[in-house]
């Protein structure tokens, strides 16, 4: 085998695990989504905040916006700190935006659902949104319909 | 009883000084691991050995894995409806476990049995005395760039491996049994973190890619200089890279995923 046949499989090699990785980045991972927006970061509290995690998706209408950064316990408020980013284009939501924990399917992941209100002025960086809806925990309302079958 | 005490400690001697020795040869060999740079037409000679001749192999055992996942995926998730986490469940596990962890194994029995076949006979055949005798340093010369050489085509390796895997479960889910080609690449996006599961399973198989060389050499440059010790360092090599393999994953595992 010549030197030369060598070099051109090992320059083959070395393109296509290059190629494998670049696929593995782009279309298999969110790298090509988690660069390219910047974002702006509001605020909400939560009574109870459910399974939401780290990267949850905020939603509009179904529509993904952005993703929770970051959640902690607040302890002068005794309730849950939720940090959202929203990417820049969408910078439309009204100060009376209310923000909702639901949960994709009967058992899927729980999301944020934002829903614009009517006023005019929007929400920019840092600003709290006001109106919070917490998660439903479903053994909550399991024990609520035991209790009122029984007492009825 | 007095016999067999002494054997067990003779045993137990006899394991921490191969262990020393293999570290003490570790650290010969990434010292002189800048000499591979230099002169990298040596390496490229061994990457051509170690990693393109595994090319066939590792893509045609990624295609047939991705497949396989991808019909156990189906069959499964389709008693619950939910076929669309196809995607992510075929990308999660190559990218993240099978991935490296199957070309490690392959790249074990493949190319590590072959480096210590190859440097255990140049030990038997005394080339590697003679080496040393015209005041070439062998571990530099022969052992530093085919390790340098596998821990350049681990990765690739293992990047190709998942790659034709995830292709493979395309073919068989959305080819064959009619997932929605668009749920199975959007899911699979939302779901894999670049950062989490992509670079920790390039990190992964870089590890593995060391162990792997590590032992291969190692087991190669310590053989007993006849055809019987060759061929047993040969067998030690190939067990010991699957074991490493296997425990390291697990290791790894736990530390990238596990939140302990």
């Amino acid at each position: 085998m010549t030197t030369r046949f060598m070099e051109i499989g090992v320059g083959l090699f070395v393109v296509m695990g290059g190629a494998a990785l670049f696929v593995l980045a782009m279309n298999v991972s969110n790298f090509a989504s988690f660069n390219s927006k910047e974002g702006y970061f509001l605020t909400a509290y939560f009574e109870n905040i459910g399974g939401l995690k780290v990267r949850s998706a905020i939603t509009v209408s179904g529509v993904r916006v952005g993703q929770v950064s970051d959640i902690v316990f607040d302890p002068e408020r005794l309730q849950a700190k939720v940090t959202l980013r929203v990417d820049n284009d969408h910078d439309y939501f009204s100060l009376d935006t209310s923000a909702s924990i639901y949960t994709a399917g009967l058992l899927g992941e729980q999301y944020i659902a934002l829903e614009p209100g009517a006023e005019d002025d929007t929400l920019t960086d840092g600003d709290e949104i006001e109106f919070t809806q917490s998660a439903v925990v479903l053994e909550e309302i399991i024990s609520k319909f035991i209790s009122n079958a029984s007492t009825s | 009883m007095l016999d067999w005490l002494q054997n067990v400690g003779k045993k137990t001697l006899h394991g921490f000084e191969s262990l020393g020795r293999s570290a003490m040869f570790f650290i010969a060999v990434v010292q002189g691991i800048g000499v591979a740079f230099i002169r990298f037409r040596l390496t490229l000679r061994e990457i051509y050995s170690v990693g393109v001749l595994s090319l066939v192999i590792i893509a045609v055992s990624g295609l047939f894995v991705g497949m396989v996942l991808g019909l156990q995926g189906y069959v499964n998730f389709a008693k619950f409806n939910a076929e669309e986490s196809l995607g992510i469940f075929v990308a999660l596990s190559l990218v993240r476990e099978l991935g490296p962890v199957v070309t490690g194994l392959l790249y074990a029995g493949r190319a590590g049995s072959a480096l210590t076949a190859e440097i255990g006979l140049m030990k038997a055949t005394e080339q590697l005395a003679s080496m040393e005798m015209m005041a070439v340093d062998p571990i530099r010369r022969i052992i530093a760039p085919r390790f340098l050489a596998g821990i350049i085509s681990m990765p690739l390796l293992a990047a190709i491996f998942s790659a034709v895997g995830i292709f493979g479960g395309y073919f068989v889910g959305v080819g064959l049994l009619g997932v929605d080609s668009g749920s199975y690449w959007s899911q699979m996006q939302a779901n894999v973190d670049f950062s989490n599961d992509i670079v920790n399973g390039v990190i992964k198989s870089v590890v593995f890619g060391i162990a792997c060389n590590w032992i291969a050499l190692y087991q190669g440059y310590d053989a007993v200089p006849t055809a019987e010790g060759v061929s047993r360092a040969t067998t030690k090599t190939v067990v010991r890279s699957a074991l490493a393999v296997l425990g390291l994953d697990f290791v790894l595992t736990a530390l990238m995923f596990g939140d302990i």
